[in-house]
């Protein structure tokens, strides 16, 4: 194999992004050897297996990782904001939207708040630290390779480019037969097996490790989410670590799992995935919901209000979250009789999450509210998210769904449940629990600016993709003709490339900057 | 929480907690040979003009042949156990190995299975069927491959250190894992090998 066919060539951007990785890298080894800091790097980090380590680990990859994610969406951004644009060439955009969907999902999300779970539950629950810390090390690490792995493939090989939920034929070697994809079958399996074995892992830390006298309806509201997470991770990756496998041989090895010739089913791999890709949305999301109401109760200086039913209503969402998955393709040939059901399952969902809403809302009823940053979070989650929610009982109605699937409406859907579901939770939990971890406070003034500039700029990027998708506009095209008309709606969405630009630039900065800058104001 | 007649791979708290989370890990595994059956169940009829299942490559006799191995090694394995617990290191060892060479036993079975599915046109690459067929008996044939190193190296631990509480609870979690690899083995006889002969 030639150098040429090793390395991704011939797209300048792609180029600059080899000499940058390089560059860094080297940069990387310089910097840590001149700080003689590579005993220090080895002993205290790279071989811990201190939860509370393990967790800052987690939490700076996640934030990594969101910057690679977020570079992606600000370059889909860029080439859809005017009919025509030349930024991305298809194969390029389709490789964008790709890694940006799976990067931000398994590699943002679940270490985000994997992250936040190994430094709080310990000390929620008054332990040590968790059942098996080996494990717990060994999980973080195999969540990190995946991560390299996937990520190295834009610059080596080249990136899938089937979509995150890579659907087959389109993915099989067929259609796709460079070995992007395979990039796709191999890292996310090594993620997976980290996730599970986290998974197990807390289950048991919250099962056997309490403090003597707190007892199950004693736990503090984010030990009760992350347990249920927890049984949802085992009862969920399972399946998708067979997916997984089957996509993997059916690439490598010729097998028939998902072809179209030879006896394989294509729908296979569809269920395959959702059975494991719906229960996924609620393992970011649920962890994310209890640090709302950890949150909530905290700034609204009351006891969570119906704590009982809170519990109830996220294991309800845990047993519904399994029997749902068939409306990620009510289009795709079931008959009328199954489509009806899993509507129905579906919007039986907003039932618990409703429940939920309404005792974040009783919970800040004549609270005595103070306006911190982590609160703002949560408070501006609340109706960012049933925005999110209620277009998402739209889009369980099969009969609609025909004309919603596959459109930016769907796009805008899910971006408004898992930003402010799983990114605002983020936000909320660190500025929160920062001092856990650190010993210090983050700085209020710039955390209101953060928290304004996001939220601005997330709903001007959002809100009208709901619009153009209503106008027929469907995902997952990297350009378009003028005369569609969707023009108008789409110099609104051009406003977004500064907003966009400003919500995510800040996000990184903040951490850059204000780290060191509060390092120091604590020292004072 | 501990009295004296707590089995000793209950004694300490990590072995308990140890011990539970093996038991979490095998609902994971049930959710993973669910799936492989029912992929199975799904392409089970996709023979794509090559040969299906039942009487066309399923041989009975051998079938049988490794159902009572595997059976034997499990009831060893618990046999094992029962030594354990009368801390009688001779009669663990012992049966223990018993028990990997009913493994072993139904391994070579399982690879001649095989080599004759090949030899009758059905490799894995043929059909839906076979890909399904395939993946499920190996990946059930991988974990007892897997068990049968990982058994071994504990019983190497077990000659060298004798029968201690962690030696005991390790032992005792490789045994649960022999018997879920039993449990998947009726499904697989009864749902893949008679199901097929006979329907």
């Amino acid at each position: 194999m030639s150098l040429d066919e090793f390395f991704v060539t011939g797209d300048p951007m792609i180029l600059a992004s080899q000499i940058a990785i390089a560059l860094t890298m080297v940069g990387l080894v310089a910097l840590i050897t001149y700080l003689k800091r590579w005993k220090w790097l080895w002993s205290e980090w790279f071989t811990t297996v201190d939860h509370k380590k393990i967790g800052i680990m987690y939490i700076l990859a996640g934030v990594l990782m969101f910057f690679r994610g977020g570079v992606d969406g600000l370059l889909m951004k860029a080439q859809t904001s005017r009919p025509e644009m030349g930024i991305l060439d298809a194969q390029h955009y389709d490789e964008i939207f790709t890694t940006h969907g799976v990067i931000m999902i398994l590699f943002m999300a679940m270490p985000l708040l994997i992250g936040i779970m190994n430094v709080v539950i310990p000390l929620q629950i008054g332990a040590r630290d968790v059942a098996f810390p080996k494990l717990n090390a060994l999980s973080f690490w195999l969540f990190f390779v995946a991560a390299m792995l996937f990520n190295i493939s834009f610059v080596i090989g080249g990136s899938p480019d089937a979509g995150w939920t890579s659907y087959f034929p389109l993915a099989g070697k067929e259609f796709t037969p460079g070995v992007g994809n395979n990039y796709y079958a191999i890292s996310l399996q090594i993620a997976g097996i980290g996730t599970l074995a986290t998974g197990i892992n807390f289950v048991v830390t919250i099962i056997k490790m309490r403090a003597p006298g707190m007892s199950w309806m004693k736990m503090p509201i984010f030990t009760w989410t992350t347990f249920i997470t927890s049984i949802i991770i085992v009862a969920a990756f399972p399946i998708f670590t067979v997916a997984l496998l089957y996509m993997s041989l059916d690439r490598l090895f010729g097998t028939h799992f998902f072809t179209v010739a030879a006896g394989g089913d294509p729908m296979l791999w569809l269920n395959l995935f959702w059975l494991w890709g719906h229960p996924e949305v609620y393992i970011v999301v649920l962890p994310a919901f209890g640090m709302f109401s950890e949150v909530i109760a905290t700034f609204a200086r009351k006891n969570l209000y119906g704590y009982k039913s809170m519990v109830y209503a996220v294991a309800g969402i845990a047993f519904l979250s399994m029997l749902v998955w068939v409306h990620h393709f009510f289009t795709m040939g079931n008959s009328a009789a199954v489509n009806s059901i899993f509507s129905l399952t579906t919007m039986m969902i907003a039932i618990p999450t409703g429940v939920k809403i309404f005792n974040w809302l009783f919970t800040l009823r004549k609270g005595r509210i103070e306006f911190s940053t982590s609160m703002l979070w949560a408070l501006a989650f609340i109706p960012c998210f049933t925005i999110g929610g209620v277009t998402g009982v739209m889009l369980a109605m099969a009969a609609a769904d025909y004309q919603y699937h596959n459109t930016m409406f769907l796009v805008a859907h899910f971006h408004y449940v898992l930003i402010p579901g799983v990114v605002f939770a983020v936000f909320a939990g660190l500025y929160y629990w920062w001092p856990k971890m650190f010993g210090f406070k983050l700085n209020e003034k710039i955390g209101k600016w953060h928290f304004w500039l996001f939220v601005i700029g997330f709903n001007l990027t959002f809100m009208p993709m709901f619009f153009v998708g209503l106008d027929g506009m469907s995902r997952r095209m990297y350009t378009y003709a003028e005369s569609t008309g969707w023009g108008c709606m789409v110099r609104l969405l051009s406003s977004w490339f500064l907003n966009n630009g400003s919500w995510f630039r800040c996000t990184c900065l903040q951490y850059l900057l204000e780290f060191p800058l509060c390092v120091t104001e604590s020292r004072k | 929480m501990t009295s004296h007649t707590t089995p000793l791979e209950y004694k300490s708290h990590q072995s308990q907690m140890n011990i539970l989370g093996f038991w979490v890990f095998l609902g994971a595994e049930i959710v993973l040979f669910a799936t492989l059956f029912a992929s199975y169940f799904v392409l089970e009829h996709n023979t794509a003009g090559g040969p299906g299942g039942g009487a066309d490559i399923f041989v009975l006799k051998d079938v049988l042949i490794e159902t009572f191995l595997l059976l034997t090694s499990s009831f060893t394995s618990g046999l094992a156990i029962h030594a354990m617990r009368n801390h009688d290191k001779k009669g663990l060892l012992l049966w223990m190995i018993a028990t990997l060479l009913l493994g072993a036993g139904f391994l070579f079975m399982e690879i001649n299975e095989f080599l004759h599915f090949i030899h009758e046109g059905a490799t894995i690459q043929t059909s839906g069927f076979t890909a399904g067929l395939f993946t499920l008996l190996g990946t059930h044939g991988a974990h007892v491959t897997f068990g049968i190193i990982w058994i071994s190296l504990l019983l190497v631990q077990l000659v060298r250190r004798g029968i201690t509480e962690k030696t005991s609870s390790k032992l005792f979690i490789a045994s649960l894992y022999w018997h879920f690899l039993d449990v998947v083995w009726i499904f697989i006889f009864t749902f893949v090998y008679l199901k097929g002969m006979v329907m």
